[in-house]
Order: structure tokens, then sequence, then C-alpha cells
């Protein structure tokens, strides 16, 4: 059938451009360079929690895209890593006591084993189906999070302590911990950028663009799949646990399908298959919700429309037009 | 009366209708997935955004026009498919030279639209909607208490169930169809029009969400959440099943309500899940579904 075919040839994302052979192209370091200097301001600019959303869901929408843009594998339960992650991390700061940076720690390997169980699962369907398993199963963690004893409910887990990164230097101002949060998530994406270029990279969008050619080839599909399955959901809980040591929160929010959603839209937006889309993707939503959070269900609305104008006159997202004119893979 | 493993017989079959009627949501729900996955190879994520609408528009009808259940059993879901005509003619049909994973994202876009529109102006309490007249009240079978309306649903589920694969199956009109849906180029060239086929068979799968969003409304409060959280069980459903045939998703849906309801009775914590952990143990044993076709 048909299907099969598609499941195969995942979407077609605007990095078709042949990679460069060794090296981060000058192009790149320089954006890079720019943002880190940027965000390095940011804090003494704009409101810290703010910017430090923000990059939770920059981290969040790239490890997502490792997975859709480069693999091309549609996840539709990437809030089952999210926030799994963020309860994890949170009772570890909580209840256990452990320094911020353990606390991180446990809430990704948390995610990263969730993901090895659910991503071995999920790479048995192909395409659609592979995007309906993935959604049941977020599903499924959504309801224990609701159900756990530690999770606390429809609760959460509410003010869990901003500790003392390795126990030495205190997190409690927002200004420390936008430095700490700062080099998580930017470091995070660098160690993205890192594996999608990569031999292994350059094997998944082989995959991606044609699956029986790669298992011709000799490859073993399957475990390429679940690597780059567990590697999307260990950055996913990297992203959701540090946000849950910025809001001293851990919530159902975090794992509703309705945020699996919005990771897909910040991926859609900023252009998937891209570097720096999933980035933009995310900073555009998270204003967005910033700034139109007054009005309400109408949020869901215009998520629903940038869904429907995106699918239907925008696929190549926000920097995949700007990579376009500029004829270069951004 | 007897009683098993500790479980008063009535506690247990009144679970097991419960599941039955859960079950008959379920099957109607994805009978309509699998009818228009069949021809347009998309999974319509919007199907339980439609369902919601369904209700919606039965409560409308009965409060703004005074219009009751019974002509709102047959308005509701022409007016609900003639919503889904459009949806398909306008957009849905401009994705199908793409990867099908986009007319997932469109229609997920669609079901956001929809519930916000639903959410902003009706809010998220629920709004009641009355059982008719003749089948209110219930029958004592002697073994428990049968209410009258929830009887009607598993029936009348039933006989749209049977009646859609009857169609589908055994009529000249069926066969194109299954005919389009295994090489809609090779139909065409018959001299069948399959862009009308398609565009009808997204209506009757959508007006099949309706049909159900009736059935649903004297049952659990019209409420613009109801479809959400029913649709990703019945995308677990559907997996379970397989959606290469009919038949497998309608007794999927069934057995699935019942399995449900039992989980219920004897460990009630597990009901909310044990759907999920059925399709982890057929993703592991029979990836394909129940039912379905070897990939």
């Amino acid at each position: 059938m048909a299907m099969n075919d598609a499941g195969a040839a995942g979407p077609k994302t605007a990095d078709d451009a042949p990679a460069r052979p060794a090296g981060m192209p000058m192009l790149h370091k320089a954006i890079f360079g720019i943002l880190l200097i940027f965000l390095l301001a940011l804090p003494f600019l704009v409101y810290p929690i703010f910017a430090m959303k923000v990059m939770c869901f920059a981290l969040f929408a790239a490890a997502f895209n490792l997975l859709l843009g480069f693999g091309g594998l549609l996840s539709f339960g990437h809030a089952a890593y999210f926030g799994g992650a963020s309860y994890v991390a949170a009772h570890a700061a909580k209840v256990w006591g452990l320094t911020p940076e353990l606390s991180v720690l446990a809430g990704t390997a948390a995610a990263a084993f969730l993901g090895l169980i659910i991503g071995a699962l999920s790479i048995r369907r192909q395409g659609i189906y592979f995007a309906m398993v993935t959604l049941a199963f977020a599903q499924m963690v959504y309801f224990l999070s609701l159900q756990l004893p530690f999770t606390g409910g429809e609760d959460g887990i509410q003010s869990v302590p901003r500790g003392d990164l390795f126990g030495l230097i205190p997190l409690q101002d927002n200004i420390s911990l936008y430095f700490f949060v700062l080099a998580v998530t930017f470091g995070g994406i660098l160690f993205l950028y890192r594996i999608v270029h990569s031999p292994f990279g350059q094997v998944l969008k082989a995959i991606r663009e044609n699956e029986p050619r790669a298992v011709s080839l000799g490859y073993n599909v399957n475990r390429y799949k679940l690597l780059v399955f567990v590697l999307s959901a260990t950055f996913a809980g990297l992203a959701g646990a540090t946000k849950s040591q910025v809001f001293q929160l851990a919530s159902l929010t975090d794992v509703h399908w309705s945020m699996s959603g919005e990771v897909v839209l910040m991926t859609l937006l900023g252009g998937m298959g891209t570097i720096f889309g999933p980035l933009v993707g995310a900073a555009a939503i998270v204003t967005m919700q910033n700034y139109l959070a007054t009005l309400g269900a109408w949020v869901t609305i215009i998520q629903g429309v940038i869904f429907v104008i995106g699918v239907l006159l925008f696929r190549e997202g926000i920097v995949g037009v700007i990579s376009r004119w500029l004829k270069r893979p951004l | 009366m007897f009683e098993l493993l500790g479980i008063p017989p009535q506690v247990l079959l009144g679970q097991l209708l419960l599941g039955l009627i859960n079950g008959s949501f379920y099957a109607v729900l994805s009978l309509g997935l699998a009818v228009i996955f069949g021809l347009l190879n998309i999974i319509n994520f919007a199907h339980g955004a439609l369902y919601m609408m369904g209700a919606f528009v039965a409560w409308m009808l009965l409060n703004y026009v005074g219009i009751g259940y019974w002509p709102a059993l047959i308005l509701a879901p022409l007016i609900v498919g003639a919503f889904g005509i459009v949806l398909e003619r306008t957009m849905l049909a401009r994705l199908y030279h793409l990867d099908h994973l986009y007319g997932l994202l469109l229609t997920f876009g669609l079901a956001l639209i929809i519930q916000g529109l639903f959410r902003n102006y009706y809010g998220i309490s629920g709004l009641p909607y009355r059982i008719p007249d003749i089948l209110s009240g219930g029958h004592n079978l002697g073994f428990m208490f049968m209410p009258n309306y929830r009887a009607w649903v598993v029936v009348a589920s039933v006989i749209v169930c049977f009646g859609t694969w009857f169609m589908i199956e055994k009529t000249r009109l069926g066969a194109y169809l299954r005919a389009a849906t295994e090489n809609p180029v090779l139909v065409g060239a018959f001299g069948i029009n399959v862009p009308l086929m398609i565009t009808l068979t997204y209506g009757f799968g959508v007006a099949l969400a309706g049909f159900a969003g009736v059935l649903a409304a004297p049952i659990y409060s019209v409420n613009p959440n109801m479809g959400a959280d029913m649709i990703i069980v019945v995308f677990a459903v559907v997996v379970i099943g397989g959606m290469g045939s009919i038949m497998g998703a309608i007794l999927t849906g069934y057995i699935l309500g019942l399995v449900e309801g039992l989980t219920r009775v004897f460990y009630p914590e597990g009901s909310a899940v044990v759907i999920f952990v059925i399709m982890a143990i057929v993703l592991l044993i029979k990836p394909e579904g129940l039912f379905g076709r070897a990939a």
C-alpha cells in the first residue's frame, strides 16, 4: 500500500543541500555566536523567567526536530518525555533534596528510559500509525502522572526548591539561574547540532529519504530509529527537567497531549529539518502565548489557525523560507 | 444469585453495560476513521472534535430551533457531514499529493480551532441534554436495572455499524469504494468519479462521528472537551484492531469497551490505561493489529 512509501519517505524538508564535509560552516558559527552574545545580554533586557521559558522550549523543539526533521518520524507524544522528566526532576529536588544539576540529570535519565521503552514499541509501526502509537503512549503517561502517588494529582508538584548548583553556587535569584539554564539549553542545542552533522545524522537522513535503500545498503534501520528516538526523548527530557527548576513546578500541563501538539507547531512554524527553525518557532509561540494569555481559548484557536495555514501554505516554515532565499542550509 | 470473585453480579453487569456503551462509541468512531483512512489514507485527527460538534449541533437544534432528539439524530450527522465535505474540498484535497502526515497535522489544527471556538462560546462546564421521553426510565431485568436510553445506544450503534459494513462489503457502491481503496487510478479509468467518491467518503465518515455525538449527548453532558479525550483512546483502538478491515474496526471497538468495563470492576485504577497496555502488548505480538494486513 501507498502508506509504506509515505512512512519511509518522511516529510519533505528544507535541508536538501549536500552537507559540508567537515566542521561547522562559518555562517552557522556566526549565527550561534551572535545568538550567544544576545542571550548573555537578554536577562538584563527582558524578564529572566520569560527568557528561560523560551530557551527550555527551544531545546524541546530542537530535540523534537531531531526526530521529525532529520529522522522523518512524527511523534505526537513528546509531552511524555518533557513532562515526565519535569516530574522526576521536581521530585528529586523537593523530596530527595538533590542539587539542581543532579535533579535535572535524574529527570533526563527518566526521559531516556521512557523513550527507550516507548520507542522500542512505537518503531514497530510506521508513518501515521507511529504518530498514533506515540500519542496513545503519551496519554498513558498522562494518566499515570495523574494517578501515581508521588505526582500530586491535579496539583502537580509545587514549590520545588531551587538548590545550590554543585552544592556551591546558589540559584535562588533569577539571574544566576538564567546562566545555568543558558548553559544547559545552549549546550544541548549544540550537542543536537553535532548529532545531526555526524555520520549517524547522515544515515538518519538516508533512512528518512529512502528507507528500503538504507536497508539494502546494510543499515540496521530499526536500531538507528530507536537510537534517534531515545536521543530525542532524552533532550526533550533535559528541557522539561530544566523547566521544572525554573518554574519550581511540575504539572499536568507539561504531559498533556496539547503540549505534544505545541512542540509540533513550534517545529512546523520555524521550519522542520532546519537547525535554527525550532528555536525561532519556540520563541514565536512562547511569545505569542505570553502576550495573548488574557484571551483564553483564543490562544488555542490561533494555534490551530497557524497549524492549518502552516500546513496548507507554509510548509517550509520561517527558517526554511530564509534558507531558500539565502540558498544555504540553516 | 451467584457471586464471582466476591463481585456482586449487579456490579459486574452494570460495569459491563457501561463498557458496552463506551464500546459502542469506540466502534462507531473507529469505523469512521477506518472508512476515511481506507480511501484518503489520512488519519482524521478532527474526528473527536466533529463527534463533539455532533453533540453540540443536537443541543443547538433543540435550544435554538426547537428541533428534538429524533430529527436531530438525522439532521446533526448531515450538518456535520456537510461541514466535513467543506473541509475536505477546501483544505484536505490540497494535501493528497504530499506525505500523509500533513493530513494528520492539518486535521489536528482543525480540531484545535473547532474545540477552541466551542470552548470560547460555551465554556467547559458542559450543557445538559435531556433523554427523549420515549426512552426515559428503564426496565428491571431481574438481575440488573437496564436504562432504556443505554439499551438504545447499543442497538443504534450496532445498526449503524453493521449497516455501514453491509454497504461497503456487500453492495455495488461498496465494491467501487473497495476498488478505489486498492487502486484509485484504475478505478478512475473505468469512468468512476474518484474525487467525488473521496469527498463523499470523508463526509460519510465524519457524519458517523456526528451521529455518535448525538447518541452521546444525553449520556455525557455536551462538553467542548468530550471529543479530545475520546479520540486518543479511539486511536489506540484503531492501532489494536488495524484499519485494514471494517469488521475488525467495529469488533475491536466493542471488545475493548467491554475489557475496559471489566477492568473497572476488578482493578479500577487501571481502567484509564488498560487500552494503552493492550496496545503495547499487541504491538509486541502482532504489530500490524489484530485484524490488520501485514505491512
